[in-house]
Order: C-alpha cells, then structure tokens, then sequence
C-alpha cells in the first residue's frame, strides 16, 4: 500500500506545471482575444492602437471609441462569460451532474421571469432594481428546484427544465397581455450585450467581481466535497454551509450576469466540460480555467456577433450556441459525458 | 467430457484495448466450472463473448455446431443464461416483476404470459431466497438482496447453462455459501455452471473444474484437486501460499504465507 | 395443488400494481372523450353536448363542429400521444428523462427543416411535411452518429444532443433574422406550436404515419421494456437490440417529424408525458400506453385552455402545454421527494 500511497502525490507534483502553463498560456489568449475585440467594429481599430488607448490614452476619436465603447463592452463579455462559466462549474461541482448549468436547471429562467414581473409592476427601472429582481429571481427558482431535487441528480435535472418551461411559458402569456413589457423584454430577451455598454452597470460588475472572488475561497472546500458528503464530514468541511455558500454563489453570478445581458445558455454548461480534463478533478484549477475560458468564449461569440451579419447584429447567445455546441460535442466523444 | 459451448482461438478486445489473444475454452457439459484469476485478467470478458456480447475479432465461439452469432436471439436466450456484474433495474420495478423478466425468450406477442411463466418466477425465487420480497421495489433493496434477486431472474429463465459473472460479490458469508450450494444441486440436477468466482478456496470447494487465468490466458485448467499447488498460486496471483487440504471437504485450500510487511 | 395463506398475500400486490394501470387508463380515456367533447363544443358559439352528439351520429349536419371543431380535436389527440409515445421511446433509449426528443434538439431540426422549406421553398404544405421530416432525420442521424464511439451511451447521446439542439436552435434564430419580415412573422408564429386551423386536408397523411409507426413500435414494445434492464441481460434474455434500437429511433423521430410538420414545434410533451404517465401508472420503467394517453389529454386539454385564456385571442398550444405540463411534472417531482 506504500508505493499506492505515494503516487498522487508524484503525479501532483508532476501535473501542477503544465496545469499553470495552461493557465498562463489561456490568460495570454484572453488578452490577445479581448484587444481584438475591442478593435474589431464598424471603424476597426488596429490592436496596437487599442494597447496606447488602454495604456496612454491621447484623446483621439479612436482612443475615444476605444476608452467609451469598446473596451466597456469587453469588460461586460469578460465578467458575464466569467460568471456564467463558473457558476456552471460550481453547480455541476455541488449537484455532482455533468448536464447540470444555470440555464438547464431553472435559474436564468428565473432571473428572467423575475425581470418580466418587476417590469409589469413597474418596479425593475435601473440598475439595483433589475439586479435586484435578477437575483430573488434566482434564489427562488435555485431553492425551488435544489429543494426538489434533492438526493437525486436526475430529479435535479427534470425539475430545472419543467420550471424553466413552466416560466417560460407564463412569460411569454404575461408578455402577450402586457405590449409595454413585451417590448422592453423583447430587446432583452435574446441574450446580447449590443448597446448595453451605455447602462450603468457598476452594481452587477461589482457582485460579480466579488462572487468569483468567493468561489476561488470556496473552492478547496468543494474539493473535499466532490469525495462524497461523509468523507467531506470527516475531512471537516462543515458540507451544510459550504453548501449554502456555493448556492449563494450560484445565485447572484447567474442572476447578475442575466440582468446584464439576459439569458445566454450553454456558457455555464460548455466551458466546465471544456476546462475539467485539465483540471484533473481540482475544483480550485477548474474555477481558474473556467474563468479565463468563459470570458475568451464569450468575447470571441461577441466578435462573431459583429461581423457575421452585414446589416446587424446576431445576438451573442446565438453564436454562443454555434461555437460551443461543437465543443461540447468534442469534449464529450474525448473524455465521456459523466467524467466529473 | 463433452463440451457443446466452447471458444476456438478468439481474440477479444474492448476499444483499443486487447484483452485475449487466441484463447480456447471447453466449457464441460453438465459441470459447475469456475474461472479465477486476478483483477483485469479477462474472465469476465471471456463470459461475454460466450454469451455473445462481445463478438471476438478473430475466432468463434461455437454453441453445439453454430456460432454463438448465428442463432435468433431467443433461440440462443433459451440456452444460455447470463447474470452480469452491472444489470439495471428500470425505476420502481417491483421484484416479482423484474423476476418474470426472466421469461421473455420464452414468450411472444401472442402468448404473453401463461401458467409455465408463473411457476418458473415462483420456482426461482424460491431457489433463491426471495419469495419474501415479491412486492418490494427493487430499488429500496439492499446489495446482497438485490443480487438474489437477480440471480432468480436469471433461474426463472430455466436455460440448461448458467453464465454467472462474480454473483457472490454483495453476498454474506451464509448466502455465499447458499448459493454456491444452489450452484452445485443445479448441476446435480444436469445444468452447466460457468461462474467467475473471487474466493480460489470456494472455487476448489465447489466447482468439478476450474479456469485459472492470467493477463487473458488459460493458465491451467482441471479439476481443482489435480491443479491447484504453490507454483500456480505464485503464478497466476503472485502470492506465495501454502495449499493443505480443506478440513470439511478434502479440496485444496489457499492458505497465504504474505503476514504483512 | 392447495394455495397456501403466505402464496397468496404475494400475488395480491402484482395483481394491484396491474389493475393500478388498468385503472389509469380507463380514468384517462375518460378524461380524454371528456375534454374531446368539450373541444367540440367550445367555440365562437357553444354547442351543447346533444348538439355535439347528433352531428356525430350523423343526425344533424354541422360544418362548424365536423369541418372546424373535429379535425383540432382529433389532432390534439393523435399529435399528443404520438409525441408522447416519442418521447417514451427515447427516455428508454437513453435510460434518461432528459433524452427526450424536444430536449435534444429534434423538434428543432424539423424546424429547420420546415424553416428551410418556408424560406428557400414556396412553403406549400408538402414541402413543410418533408423539410420537417428530412430535417429531423437528419438531426437524428447527426445525434446518433456522433454519440455512437465504441458502443452506445445514453448520457453521452444526451449532452451531444443537447449541443445539437443548441445549434441547431441557433441555426433557427439565424434563418429567422436573415428572413424577409413576412416569413419571419410567419415562422415565428409558427415555433410555439400550434393547432389553429388545422383541416382535414392536412391530416390524413400524418394520421396514417402516425397509425403505422406506432402499430409497428407496439409489436416491439415487450422487446423495448426488456431492454430496460441493461445491454447484458437484454442480450442474454433474446432482445436483438442493434434492430430493436433502430426501429425505436425511426419511430421517435418520425412521429416528432410528423407532428413538427403540421403543428410546428410543441415543446414538452414528450419530456413530460412519459414522466408522469409513469408515475400514475406506478409502473416499472416508462410505459408506452401511459405516455401516449397522457401526451393526448395534455395536449387536448392545453389546446382547450390555449383557446379560451385569452379568447378571441388563442394562444400557441405550446405555451400552454408547457406551463401544465411543467406544473404537474413539478408537482409530481414534490410528491416523490417526501416519499423517499
């Protein structure tokens, strides 16, 4: 048992370089992504113009597009693709279910249909009063089906996409009657940060920030619970509250990030596929990799939203869907559906 | 010794992964044969190529004069029993009902269930302990339980061979035993028993001819008492031992020289 | 033989179990001539229940109630068990609620093909049917192809499909955006699914699909429910599974397709149909009978209820569907939470 015991250990030792390797190496690809981004545009801005405007700005009209549009609007596709990564990770880590995200188990549905009610009721105007309902929203709909769902990871599953149905359809009956919410919902609805970057967003930036900050402090402790709830009893993770603070977490960065930029499926459920080999089954290196990679995949989907079509623009979640459906697919013919 | 199901050559592999090459079994009519060997050996994929869930890349298991592939599936069914490692049990099926599953080679669209089916659940669960469970669902039963219960519906299906693949492994020791004891009256009574079996001394104890297998080869075949020594302890599982016979029956028993470190 | 006092308290719960399921589904036929008698009577004017019968016995002649109200009805009956019996089939396939067709992306591929048929085509009604029915082979075929790596995984084919679906959703959206505003309305209108005005000229070829391939699935439907039991002892137990699977995927998908091409895509029914059929019926697995007799009352009875919440507005079906279906299945989830 001796030499069994000591093969984590080398392998640990062994893996820890090329796992901050890749972490290095995916922060330089979200930079380069972000300054071709935000150069990319109607006027495209070459990206060495882009570095001087963020560095030394000059006042020019590019540095000007640059300081005011453009690089706002990649600050909003980092912190949204960030937030809805992780809390996919951190759902998928707690509900030990690879099929489990935001999106599938009820909470941006929540979120949203929060919004549509506080909008009817004329309550949801600005910031703090969106994000406010974004996130009751997502409490409600995370507690509803947590509390289902409990014990069971399929039952999880089912009641997150009856209760998405269910609002979604009590949505889409409540928009019909009201044209006033239909029509502010409408823009909202298709998951886009076109013309966001205006609002003032410092409230949701702000929780997100700090929830990201949290799910790293949380991540160890997710570790020891990803053994399974009597081992992480008697490796003394306190599993009620570790818990409760993982849902918490959950809440306000799905919450947020639809109040942003409404509902954009499948980041939260792609980019931990993605990131889990490499991860090696550390949740702390998962929730590092998710956050660097749900910010490039959104930024890069928020590029494509830009120049694909001629006249407009698609909604990033659209493309979203197209670029990380083949991921998912790959990932999931390399490494199998249930590798958690 | 006649052997109507036997394995000429096969060469089987999961994926990439080659786990025989080669390999020739004669499974002994009307014995109770065990095959032991370490983890990962192949004595569970050797089961299912003989019942036809693996097809072998080169070579052909042969039930009397036809590959196993050859036949209709309840034809083969009605022969061949098999109880595997990892069966499901569909959500809230009650045991009386997975037991009748038992039956379905035996039935058609047109004849669904008839008295022959009643008498072969009853007769099986019985043989294996669990008519006391007929309406519990499956799920709330424990390991072992569970396992009987499987085992019934593998004797409801009433098929001349039995292919077991480790079915005392949720087991206590009396229902080891029980079982194995059912094993062997089955094959008094004229059926094949094929089993992988973990415990080498139960395997001596009970089976009239044992499979020793090693990284995918037949190491030595037998009767246990002819077979079984120090050297093929040492071989096949790489643990020195000394081999006395077994106070109660006379069969070789393993017994470890290993006393830790 | 003498009957023994314990012998027979065991047969007594087989015997409940069965007259449990018999007992369903006369409990369901009844509701569902209840609410296909109320759907004949419902409309701009009311007819009452002995008007009803005597234009179906032939003694009176309406065209209102055998033209207008009499092909709706008998749609939503079809449509709904058909989709519920889809459903079932590919809940057993996967061995997973959550590998429904709607779930993973079916409906959706027979809306693009339908999408395609609108837009590239002139959109008569025969091009709808094969466009939807090309569309949603295809989708399955892509699914199965890709999901099927050195034997078959039900988990897998359900987060390959959900990606799919992702796509092919987005594929959709794509094709609304770039479309005309006529055809996009028409779309549009058309992606909730619904009922309204429905004739008889566009349903006697779905029907007589719909007839075959579930004639042809219940000569199977033995085979299927030994299937449940796993690959191993199916085998072992005589199920030539390679076919048997074969035959459940056509089947699925033809019975989407068909439905997808005169309905559009009403979602839901076949995730939730087959769940709560089974958990009426108390049955082991998911039954087919139980599914498609569910999938008909939802249907039928969200149609009623599509035509009479907003009226004269109706609703799209699916919209409604969803929202009962959801809060049923919601409700039953509950019930199975305090009894574990």
């Amino acid at each position: 048992m001796t030499v069994a015991g000591h093969a984590p250990e080398t392998a640990r030792t062994r893996r820890a370089v090329p796992q901050l390797g890749l972490l290095v190496g995916g922060l330089a690809l979200l930079a380069a992504v972000a300054v071709l981004s935000i150069g990319i545009g109607a006027r495209s801005v070459p990206p060495a113009e882009v570095v001087r405007a963020l560095v030394d700005f000059q006042g020019t009209d590019d540095h000007v597009i640059v300081r005011d549009v453009r690089a706002p609007r990649a600050l909003l596709a980092v912190a949204v693709g960030a937030a809805l990564a992780v809390a996919g990770a951190l759902i998928q880590t707690l509900a030990r279910n690879p099929l489990a995200e935001p999106g599938i188990l009820g909470v941006t549905a929540g979120a949203g249909f929060a919004i549509t009610v506080g909008s009817a009721l004329g309550l949801a105007a600005g910031q703090a009063g969106e994000l406010g309902f974004a996130v009751i929203g997502s409490v409600l709909a995370a507690l509803l089906v947590a509390a289902v769902g409990r014990r069971s990871p399929l039952r999880l599953v089912l009641t997150g996409v009856a209760l998405t149905a269910v609002l979604g359809g009590v949505g889409l009956g409540l928009r019909l009657m009201l044209p006033d919410v239909f029509d502010m919902y409408r823009f909202w609805s298709v998951g886009s940060l076109a013309a966001r970057e205006q609002a003032p967003l410092e409230l949701p930036l702000a929780a997100i920030g700090v929830s990201l900050l949290g799910a790293l402090l949380l991540s160890r402790a997710l570790n020891a619970l990803t053994l399974g709830e009597s081992v992480a009893h008697t490796l003394g993770a306190g599993v009620v509250r570790v818990r409760a603070a993982t849902l918490a977490l959950i809440t306000v960065l799905s919450g947020a990030a639809t109040a942003i930029a409404g509902p954009i499926l499948f980041v939260g459920l792609i980019v931990p596929h993605l990131a889990r080999r490499p991860a090696g089954g550390s949740v702390p290196w998962l929730i590092l990799y998710t956050m660097v990679l749900g910010p490039v995949l959104l930024l890069v989907a928020d590029i494509g939203s830009r120049v694909l079509l001629p006249t407009g623009e698609v909604p990033v979640a659209v493309v979203t869907a197209f670029l990380g459906g083949p991921m998912l697919i790959w990932a999931v013919r390399r490494y199998g559906a249930g590798a958690l | 010794m006649t052997a109507r199901l036997t394995a000429r050559d096969i060469t089987l592999r999961y994926g990439d992964r080659v786990v025989s090459t080669r390999l020739s079994l004669d499974v002994p009519d009307g014995a109770f044969t065990a095959v032991v060997g370490p983890n990962a050996c192949g004595k569970s994929t050797l089961l299912r190529a003989l019942v036809r869930l693996l097809r072998p890349d080169a070579g052909q298991v042969r039930f009397d004069d036809r590959e196993v592939g050859g036949y209709p599936a309840k034809a083969l069914a009605k022969q061949l029993g098999f109880l595997p490692q990892d069966p499901l049990a569909p959500d809230d099926i009650k045991v009386r009902q997975l037991v009748g599953r038992g039956r379905f080679p035996h039935q058609s669209l047109l004849a669904m269930w008839s008295r022959d089916d009643e008498e072969a659940v009853t007769e099986a669960m019985a043989a294996a302990g669990v008519e006391d469970l007929g309406d519990r669902p499956v799920q709330e039963l424990s390991g072992g339980q569970r396992q009987r219960v499987w085992m019934a519906m593998v004797l409801a299906q009433r098929t001349p061979y039995l292919l077991l693949d480790e079915p005392t492994s949720f087991l206590d020791i009396t229902h080891q035993y029980q079982l194995l004891g059912l094993l062997a009256r089955l094959r008094d009574e004229g059926r094949t028993v094929i089993a992988v079996l973990h415990d080498i001394n139960q395997a001596c104890r009970f089976a009239d001819h044992l499979v020793a297998m090693k990284d995918g080869r037949v190491v030595a075949e037998g009767d246990p008492a002819d077979i079984v020594d120090a050297a093929l302890i040492k071989d096949v599982f790489d643990l020195p031992s000394v081999i006395v016979p077994d106070p109660v029956t006379g069969t070789p028993m393993v017994v470890p020289t290993l006393q830790g470190e | 033989m003498t009957v023994t006092e314990p012998r027979e308290r065991k047969e007594l719960p087989r015997l409940r179990v069965e007259r449990r399921t018999v007992v369903l589904t006369v409990v369901l036929l009844a509701l569902l001539l209840g609410l296909a008698l109320l759907g004949l009577c419902y409309g701009a004017s009311w007819s009452t229940p002995g008007e009803v019968l005597a234009v179906l016995t032939g003694a009176e002649h309406s065209v209102v109630i055998l033209d207008w109200r009499l092909p709706r009805v008998l749609a939503a009956l079809v449509f709904g068990a058909a989709l519920g019996v889809a459903g079932a089939l590919f809940q057993n396939l996967t061995r997973n609620p959550m590998g429904s067709p709607d779930v993973i992306g079916l409906d959706a591929g027979a809306y693009t093909g339908a999408l395609v048929a609108l837009t590239v085509l002139s959109g008569t009604s025969a091009q709808l049917a094969v466009g939807s029915v090309a569309g949603g082979l295809l989708v399955a075929a892509a699914i199965y192809l890709l999901s099927f790596d050195r034997g078959f995984s039900g988990l897998r084919l359900v987060v390959i499909g959900i990606a799919v679906n992702a796509m092919v959703t987005a594929v959709n959206s794509w094709i609304v955006l770039r479309a005309e505003l006529e055809v996009a309305i028409a779309a549009v209108g058309w992606s909730a699914g619904s009922l309204n005005g429905v004739g008889w000229a566009d349903l006697w070829i779905p029907f007589t699909v719909i007839a075959v391939l579930l004639t042809l699935m219940a000569t199977r439907a033995h085979a299927m429910h030994q299937a449940s039991l796993g690959d191993a002892i199916a085998v072992a137990t005589g199920v030539g599974l390679d076919r048997l699977r074969l035959l459940m995927v056509l089947v699925g998908v033809g019975c989407t397709a068909t439905v997808t091409a005169v309905a559009g895509p009403i979602a839901f029914i076949a995730l939730a149909a087959p769940q709560i059929g089974r958990r009426l019926a108390g049955a082991a697995g998911v039954p087919l009978l139980p599914a498609a007799l569910t999938g008909a009352v939802l249907l039928q009875g969200a149609d009623l209820l599509a035509q009479m919440l907003l009226a004269p507005v109706a609703l799209p079906v699916g919209v409604v569907s969803t929202a009962i279906g959801g809060c049923y299945l919601i409700w039953l989830l509950t019930k199975e939470v305090g009894r574990a």
